[in-house]
């Protein structure tokens, strides 16, 4: 059966996810060392220990992510959250960052390393690199990719390879983006945080709310609308006379009908995406992507539109899984 | 400190890349990066160009450097890499998988576009055949005083954004062809159109972004000119001049000037105001508060 990895941004969320029949759960330390360093969110190291001794009694792994890309001057932060994933007892940790994989590789030699989809690794070119050179084992795929890409890439290379199938969507090549930074100062890559709530004001004018970003007016939607939460790629633009989603509509990532083709294209494990999401959320997600996986594995059909109501937006798509996307 | 011109990110025709190559080789640029950055489908339209911009680049003194794409993911692009290895000159890496391609022990510059965040990344380079680094733009001056430290430790020049609109992000998406509702497969090549990418404003009017194929840049020019005296002190090895269509010889010779000291930095950020597409200019990576800040007096319209 194809693994299936859940978000927990929280301790409750995790115990949510792995009651609700997640596979491992993939979660963060509270500071800038991981990719959704939101405020509220995470866990503490000894919080990590309790989490990881909670799952292991039930069959599933947990995965740290500390998969932002380490400040100059500041390395040890990132040194010792890798220090506090393996003393509590992680399944793996999930990195993005060649020097901290280089020290991974020479401090932790026996913490198993998975390459974060930050790291951005679209080729079979670029994850070879990344196993020989710092022994990771599996490498959570850019969603840039077509689902033939991907099975032409693992026809060329030795790891396993992680899919993303539901919640957020970059439209960029993740860890490669400095969108946020440009309009807040503020970036994944650096801060763990993409478009940040600190920096966004809604404003009414004239009938519409305006929500901005950094200053930066990123929709206006018709009052009584809902408004989508102003992430900079999926903002309403013009150019040249034009108007619209340059980049992205307000879509999120829902490729369940997918499974088994990202099963024949040899993935190993399926990626929910949304560590800042509710434990109830969480928990209804898993347990209906469970269903999917043991629906796959049983050469079973995928059930449809399972999760059109969690959405955001209300509209899904299978992003760059198809080529026409691009 | 001295000045690296980048590669150009724009798809411009082949007889206006022979005379911009011609034009730069005249300025008191030290090296010129070259080659197609941003999308393969474009390199057939000005392959040729690639050995005479070489030519005359090394017979004016320049040192060059033969630059990766920067998102990898088709065959052929791979193979593109490939034949960028049978040139005798340096590569300069965009996407960390052309590294696979580089023999140990034969050396390479580091582009902009490779996540060089820290020290610990820095020597791993390095160590690997790293002779020449570009920071990523947004790095505050912070980190690039720590980088550009370490770099000179090892002897290794580092370099920074100097001139420019910033590359914010690639994607494998093309948004000129969605904003021509094309798929990317039959894009027609609308990108020739905008030499300096096609502008993207809020809805309010603010000057915001700028497309280019896959890639999306800042609309505002990145310029270090107020910068310099603190990008020395830093340790900063060269300033990095991206391309842009328009007067780009008058820009490189406005930035040797002022690293000659024969002007100041408001005088070079006056001179070059006027010169840039849309007469933005920001350097706020570098202090913040945000990529999109200027710390000079802000002319013209509010961003």
């Amino acid at each position: 059966m194809m693994e299936l990895v859940c978000p927990a941004g929280t301790p409750a969320a995790l115990r949510a996810a792995v009651e609700a029949g997640a596979h491992a759960v993939y979660c963060g330390f509270a500071d800038e060392t991981n990719a959704r360093n939101f405020p509220g969110l995470n866990f503490t190291p000894e919080d990590m220990a309790e989490a990881v001794a909670f799952a292991h009694a039930r069959g599933a792994k947990v995965l740290v992510a500390i998969n932002t890309f380490p400040r100059a001057g500041a390395e040890p932060l990132w040194h010792r959250a890798l220090a506090n994933a393996e003393a509590a007892g992680a399944d793996a940790v999930i990195l993005a960052d060649i020097g901290l994989l280089a020290h991974a590789a020479e401090r932790h030699p026996l913490l198993r390393r998975h390459l974060s989809v930050q790291a951005a690794a679209a080729n079979p070119d670029a994850i070879n690199l990344y196993a020989n050179a710092f022994g990771v084992r599996r490498v959570v795929l850019p969603r840039v990719l077509t689902v033939q890409e991907i099975a032409a890439i693992n026809r060329e290379i030795d790891v396993e390879t992680e899919v993303f199938v539901f919640g957020g969507l970059c439209v960029m090549a993740e860890g490669r983006c400095s969108l946020s930074s440009y309009a807040t100062g503020k970036s994944p890559n650096m801060n763990g945080v993409c478009s940040p709530a600190s920096h966004v004001a809604y404003s009414e004018e004239g009938g519409e709310l305006a929500a901005r970003l950094g200053g930066f007016t990123i929709h206006r939607t018709p009052e009584g609308e809902p408004a989508p939460y102003p992430t900079l790629c999926k903002g309403c633009f013009s150019s040249d006379g034009q108007t619209g989603h340059i980049f992205e509509d307000p879509v999120s990532l829902d490729a369940t009908q997918l499974i088994p083709e990202l099963a024949r294209a040899g993935a190993s494990a399926l990626k929910i995406e949304g560590r800042q999401r509710s434990r109830a959320y969480v928990a209804q997600v898993v347990r209906t992507f469970r269903a999917a996986v043991e629906a796959q594995a049983a050469g079973q059909p995928m059930p449809e539109n399972m999760l059109a109501r969690l959405t955001e937006g209300q509209k899904a798509t299978i992003g760059a899984y198809a080529k026409t996307w691009r | 400190m001295d000045l690296t011109v980048g590669p150009n990110f724009f798809f411009w025709e082949a007889e206006t890349i022979r005379s911009f190559y011609r034009d730069l080789a005249a300025t008191p640029v030290a090296r010129v990066a070259l080659g197609e950055l941003v999308c393969s489908k474009r390199l057939p339209f000005w392959r040729d160009e690639i050995p005479a911009a070489i030519e005359v680049l090394q017979a004016a003194g320049k040192e060059v450097a033969l630059t990766t794409l920067a998102l990898l993911t088709l065959r052929r692009e791979r193979k593109i890499t490939a034949d960028l290895m049978d040139l005798d000159l340096p590569v300069e890496v965009n996407d960390l998988s052309a590294l696979v391609q580089i023999p140990e022990g034969r050396h390479f510059w580091v582009g902009p576009l490779v996540n060089v965040y820290n020290e610990g990344t820095l020597r791993w380079l390095i160590r690997r055949g790293a002779r020449r680094i570009c920071l990523p733009p947004e790095l505050t001056l912070d980190s690039v005083a720590v980088l550009a430290g370490a770099g000179r430790d090892e002897g290794v020049p580092v370099e920074v954004w100097g001139h420019g609109r910033l590359p914010l992000a690639i994607s494998a998406r093309c948004y000129h062809a969605r904003l021509h509702d094309r798929a990317k497969d039959s894009c027609q090549f609308v990108c020739g159109k905008d030499p300096d990418g096609r502008d993207v404003d809020t809805m309010d009017g603010q000057q915001f972004l700028t497309v280019n194929g896959v890639q999306t840049l800042s609309q505002s020019t990145a310029s270090m000119a107020l910068k310099i005296d603190d990008l020395h002190s830093a340790g900063v090895a060269a300033l990095r001049l991206s391309p842009q269509s328009r007067n780009f010889d008058d820009i490189c010779i406005a930035y040797a000037s002022r690293l000659a000291r024969e002007t100041s930095g408001a005088a070079l950020a006056a001179r070059l105001r006027p010169l840039v597409p849309g007469g933005n200019l920001s350097d706020g990576f570098l202090s913040g508060p945000a990529g999109a800040a200027w710390s000079g007096e802000r002319m013209g319209k509010p961003n």
